[in-house]
């Protein structure tokens, strides 16, 4: 008996110290979801963490209820449960049931609309410095990042500098994809002869996955990047050592890239002018000025 | 680099030791039927009483087994997918393969095992649940059914002529354009979806008409069994979605076989639209298949729980709710196509409001089994496991809706988890309930309980086992559709476990087919007609039902009238008398649904292949069966008094 | 039972309600077919927002407004008005009993449904030979596409009326045929309100723009 119990209560240690372990390891970077790195990621999180709690309202109740209802009124001779075949009507349960799904979804709503509104803006700067600009293209089965700012590109990897806001101004040359950089923030779909705009901002210096999120065909499982957070002053070497060393990028070159192969990460010192405004335009964008959501700051 | 040659395609797919594999089991299981089919002097009984047949019951019996079918060969592929995935870095699948496999996985899914599976379930039950002796069309009805079977058809070819579509059960244009994919396999996707997709309207139409206005006399719209009440709510559904998926299926097709520029990337054509389209279908879908099943629910939890329904006006206005709702979520597909603030909140919302109704769907499930007698008989079994199983992916689909958070998980393993949480946790479970439920109305005996709970199991802590470490896999950061992934990922293990959940799965399925098989020899056998001790009209008659199915229209006085009635102790009020035996008019068997399915088929590998003048005779011969359908003016017969009455008496009826 | 009466081919005399009425399985199949316009007015609804999407993407094509022949249209929309208009007089002579006003008037439909196509197949070959193609730019994939699918239910109704004047040579007017001219026009009218609506959004926008 006293073994039996004290047996029971070394497998109970056990299973929680398991896991704890899965847990602490599952918090590991890894799980790059629940590792933010940046405000956005960081909003996004928070956000999915109170949606669990108001969830768990409702799925705990519910599921340890089935198990109680199954169990008592379960049809074995001797059951002194009460049986009562025409109970078929409730107004209190009824209105119950119908009012607190009704008042999680109105505080999820509400939570949902303030999120949704603010991730359209920059997000907060840590350091003051005024936001940065990347335009991505994704191509078969790469992706081409141009700096306005510097005039120059890079090949499935960015580097950006820590505490900046950034603003990714995406499109597609090919069928589209998905800018996803899990540990920075959501993901967003890079459209043919659209250029739409996603915010992300790194808070700690890193290197973090990135990978396209939508399905383009062969190459998908390739379309793997890096983005490389770094401090201000090392980002600014970097730019020095780009603009020195790395060859331009031509527009043979440019149609080089758009040919459907993999490549690995590639460094341009300078590229054609407008090329990003020209690809958005060429793909469609002339048709619906409407879905420019950056327009104004294309042109340059 | 792995991927530098092009996919060769040629008429037939060669080059893979699977699929010669695949090509030699399917030439010698032909060659088998073939062979059986001459050898026992089948033919003609297949002709006659089968292929030919407009009675709702058998077309409702050839729809199940399509659909168990295609489930098997969907489920094949999943497994080989997930035998691929197990390990990073594996080549068991190349990309090419991979792509073909989950692009037919959901394709066949969707299209061709769950839409049959609730055709099967309509066509048996909802005629006899109020009291029909067939649907409003019954030759449109099987024509409906032939065209799901030849679309069917046209997609499996392509597994072994042409290749395979790999662009995605979505399709998303530009990439299953004809820019990026050459070669006929998006062009079986399109046609074979469209031709089921017509009948797939027509069978919406039927049965709203069958519903609304064949039903028996005293049998309101609120008597009305709750199981019919989802079919309703499903057919409306579907007449509003399905013309928008024709449209867009349509419009892609001329872009690739006419060069027009609907979703090209060029001279204006505008991806995005196809996207929109493609959901504004899509979201309505999931309810098509999912509404059905919680009418089987709604039927069984009460059966099982000698109970009424717990709420039943609210089940009723919760189902409609659902089916005007789910046409304003569409956009959550895509939150992440820049639809700016405005848009994204108000479809995010919205797919939170759907969560309300059907919130209260499961209260009232538990609250019927609440100060009822649960009998765990496996209909209930897989009701009882619906629960917690829809519960947790409500719960994960609620996240989904909060517009931010789908940024996040939007494309990732989180998703695949929540909607297969809701396909098989919500579809499957409720048509595998529904199958255990009805088929000794259909086949006269019941299913082996030990074999199904064998095969509940093995399906139950399959699923689990399979896709809940896919919610962690998406937490980690795994995109959906990758056909390999890296080592050092920390994907390694939650994917091996996964794969092994499918396997379990996919034992479950074959012990199911084993109890089946089992059943036929060995099940008990169902004298009595009400096996369950039913509360709905289907249960009064004997099993399987004549095919007239109610000698005499029963007038209906209350929602569970068979019930009713045997609480009463009146249930020969539901037995014919013979002085109010009439003659019955039916409808006449005709070769020509069958034809038109065939007509189809020609018009559409013609389209596939771009052979314009077997398209042309395919249509041609479309046209010329209908119009000698409008000429034919003796499509009916009437059973004679005495026939039935030998019927009648010869099931002890009388 | 009521069955039995209610499949006799013949028409129940003072039977108030209109005679493809009086059959339960015809009356059956008229509101059938309401469901069945009910799913067409969804696909032309979806059509009508591809070409409302797709109107200013005319690339290197031409544009309605430099395309459209205001005579043309004018003179397809009198001749279905019109059309419409007879097909609503067959009915008339439909429920009067009367075979050759009946099928007067469904010929006359169909010869008017014939010059509308002829018309816009005219149109349509004119486009073409000028290089506004449907593989010119989206919007003329949108504009074919759209009106063409129009024109080919048109023309599927032209068919569908010829089989039906036969069979009321054949057979007169029973219960079965005039559900067969009913439900006829009740498409034909269907397509004269679509046509309303291509008239206003295709070709006056077209224009106007």
């Amino acid at each position: 008996m006293k073994a039996g119990k004290v047996r029971r209560r070394t497998l109970t240690y056990a299973g929680l110290g398991a896991a704890v372990a899965i847990f602490l390891t599952g918090c590991g970077t890894q799980f790059q979801l629940l590792n933010p790195a940046g405000p956005v990621a960081r909003t996004e999180l928070n956000l999915f963490d109170i949606s669990i709690v108001l969830i768990l309202i409702v799925i705990v109740p519910v599921i340890g209820l089935l198990l109680y209802i199954v169990y008592r009124y379960r049809d074995i001779p001797g059951n002194t449960a009460p049986y009562d075949p025409h109970f078929s009507d409730n107004r209190v349960l009824e209105f119950i049931w119908w009012g607190i799904p009704i008042i999680i979804v109105a505080i999820l709503g509400v939570v949902t609309v303030r999120t949704t509104i603010s991730l359209a803006q920059p997000p907060g700067s840590t350091s003051n410095a005024s936001p940065m600009t990347i335009e991505v293209t994704s191509l078969d089965w790469k992706w081409l990042f141009q700096y306005p700012g510097h005039k120059l590109a890079t090949v499935n990897y960015a580097e950006i500098p820590v505490g900046v806001p950034v603003q990714f101004i995406l499109t597609s040359n090919a069928p589209m994809n998905s800018f996803w950089v899990p540990r920075l923030g959501g993901q967003e779909y890079t459209m043919p002869g659209m250029a739409l705009r996603l915010w992300l901002q790194a808070n700690q210096p890193g290197d973090y996955y990135g990978h396209g999120a939508n399905f383009t065909g062969r190459g998908f499982a390739h379309t793997t990047f890096h983005v490389i957070a770094v401090p201000m002053a090392k980002y600014d070497q970097w730019v020095k050592h780009v603009k020195t060393t790395a060859p331009a990028l031509t527009l043979t070159g440019y149609k080089n890239l758009a040919i459907p192969n993999v490549v690995g990460e590639l460094t341009y010192s300078s590229y054609p002018a407008n090329s990003f405004y020209n690809t958005v335009m060429n793909d469609g964008g002339r048709f619906m000025p409407s879905t420019m959501q950056v327009e104004t700051s294309l042109h340059h | 680099m792995p991927i530098s040659h092009l996919s060769h395609w040629g008429l037939l797919v060669t080059g893979d030791p699977l699929l010669y594999g695949a090509d030699a089991s399917i030439i010698l299981a032909s060659v088998g039927i073939v062979f059986v089919l001459t050898y026992f002097k089948k033919w003609k009984w297949l002709w006659r009483e089968w292929l030919t047949t407009v009675d709702h019951k058998r077309i409702g019996i050839m729809y199940l087994i399509a659909a168990v079918l295609m489930l098997f060969r969907a489920g094949t592929d999943a497994l080989m997918m997930r035998t691929q995935l197990a390990l990073p870095n594996q080549h068991f699948l190349g990309p090419e393969h991979y792509d073909q496999i989950f692009t037919t996985h959901g394709t066949i899914m969707i299209f061709f095992m769950a839409m049959p599976f609730i055709f099967a379930l309509m066509n048996i039950a909802v005629p006899l649940q109020i009291g029909a002796r067939d649907v409003a069309f019954p030759y449109l009805n099987a024509i409906s059914f032939w065209l799901f079977f030849f679309g069917a058809m046209l997609l499996n070819l392509s597994f072994v002529i042409g290749g395979s579509p790999d662009a995605g059960w979505t399709s998303y244009a530009p990439l299953a354009g004809l820019h990026f994919d050459p070669g006929p396999g998006e062009n079986f996707y399109l046609l074979s979806l469209q031709i089921t997709g017509i009948g797939s309207i027509a069978t919406g139409i039927n049965f709203l008409a069958t519903i609304f206005k064949m039903r028996a006399p005293g049998m309101t719209l609120m008597k009305m069994p709750l199981f019919t009440w989802s079919i309703v709510a499903t057919n409306i559904l579907i007449i509003f979605a399905f013309p928008a998926l024709a449209v867009a299926l349509a419009l892609l097709l001329i872009d690739r076989i006419a060069g027009a520029h609907f979703f090209t990337i060029h001279a204006g054509g505008l991806p995005m639209m196809y996207i929109n389209m493609f959901w504004i279908w899509g979201h309505p879908e999931v309810y098509i298949v999912l509404l059905p099943a919680f009418g089987v629910f709604s039927e069984v939890v009460a059966t099982f729980s000698r109970k009424t329904i717990f709420g039943y006006k609210a089940m009723v206005s919760s189902m409609l709710v659902i089916s005007v709702v789910s046409y304003f979520v569409w956009a959550h597909h895509f939150f992440t196509m820049g639809g700016g603030v405005s848009v994204n909140s108000f479809f995010a919302v919205a797919s939170m409001l759907i969560g309300i109704p059907t919130g209260v769907k499961v209260f009232n499930w538990m609250f019927t089994m609440y100060r009822g007698r649960i009998r765990m008989k496996m209909p209930m079994l897989w009701t009882i496991a619906f629960i917690p199983c829809f519960v947790l992916g409500g719960a994960s689909g609620m996240m989904l809706a909060v517009a931010p958070v789908d940024y996040q998980f939007h494309n990732s393993y989180f998703l695949v988890a929540h909607f297969h949480e809701m396909l098989i946790g919500g579809v499957v479970f409720g048509m595998f309930a529904a199958l255990y439920y009805w088929w000794p109305k259909v086949f006269g005996f019941i299913l082996d309980e030990k074999w199904g709970r064998w095969a509940f199991w093995f399906w139950n802590i399959g699923f689990y086992v399979c896709f809940e470490p896919q919610y962690a896999l998406g937490l980690m950061g795994m995109q959906r559709r990758m056909y390999t992934y890296p080592s050092g990922m920390g994907w390694t293990a939650l994917n091996f476990i996964s794969t092994i959940g499918a396997f379990l799965m996919g034992i479950g399925f074959l012990v199911m087919a084993g109890g089946i098989v089992y059943s036929i020899f060995k099940g008990e056998r169902d004298l009595t007609g009400d096996p369950w001790d039913g509360r709905t009209l289907e249960w009064s008659l004997p099993s399987p039902a004549p095919h007239y199915n109610f000698a005499v229209i029963p007038t209906i006085t209350d929602r569970d009238q068979w019930w009713t009635l045997k609480e009463q102790g009146k249930q020969d009020t539901l037995r014919p008398r013979p002085e109010d035996i009439q003659p019955i008019h039916m409808p006449k068997n005709s070769a020509k649904p069958f034809l038109i399915g065939v007509a189809f088929f020609a018009a559409g590998f013609g389209f596939v292949f771009n052979w314009y003048v077997l398209a042309a005779a395919g249509l041609f011969c479309i046209v010329i069966l209908l119009l000698v359908r409008s000429f034919e003016y003796h499509s009916d017969y009437h059973i004679p008094v005495d026939e039935v009455v030998h019927t009648e008496t010869a099931l002890g009826r009388l | 039972m009521a069955a039995i009466v209610e499949h006799t081919h013949g028409r129940v005399e003072h039977d108030p309600r209109p005679v493809e009425y009086t059959v339960k399985d015809d009356s059956l199949k008229i509101f059938g077919f309401w469901l069945f316009l009910a799913t067409d007015m969804i696909l032309f609804a979806t059509l009508f927002a591809t070409f409302v999407v797709l109107r200013t993407h005319v690339a290197t094509g031409p544009s309605g407004h430099q395309l459209f022949d205001v005579q043309g249209f004018i003179e397809e929309t009198f001749i279905l008005l019109t059309s419409s208009f007879t097909g609503g007089m067959s009915t008339f002579f439909m429920r009067r009993g009367s075979v050759r006003g009946t099928v007067g008037w469904l010929l006359v439909t169909a010869v008017l449904g014939a010059s509308f196509v002829t018309l816009e197949i005219t149109e349509f070959l004119h486009y073409v030979s000028i290089g506004a193609t449907m593989q010119t730019s989206a919007f003329l994939s949108a504009f074919f596409t759209l009106v063409g699918t129009h024109g080919a239910h048109v023309s599927l109704g032209i068919v569908w009326m010829l089989a039906i004047v036969i069979q009321l040579f054949r057979y007169g007017i029973t219960p079965a045929t005039a559900r067969r001219v009913f439900i006829v026009n009740l498409y034909w009218h269907f397509l004269d309100v679509v046509w309303v609506f291509i008239f206003t959004v295709v070709y006056l926008t077209g224009v106007m723009m």
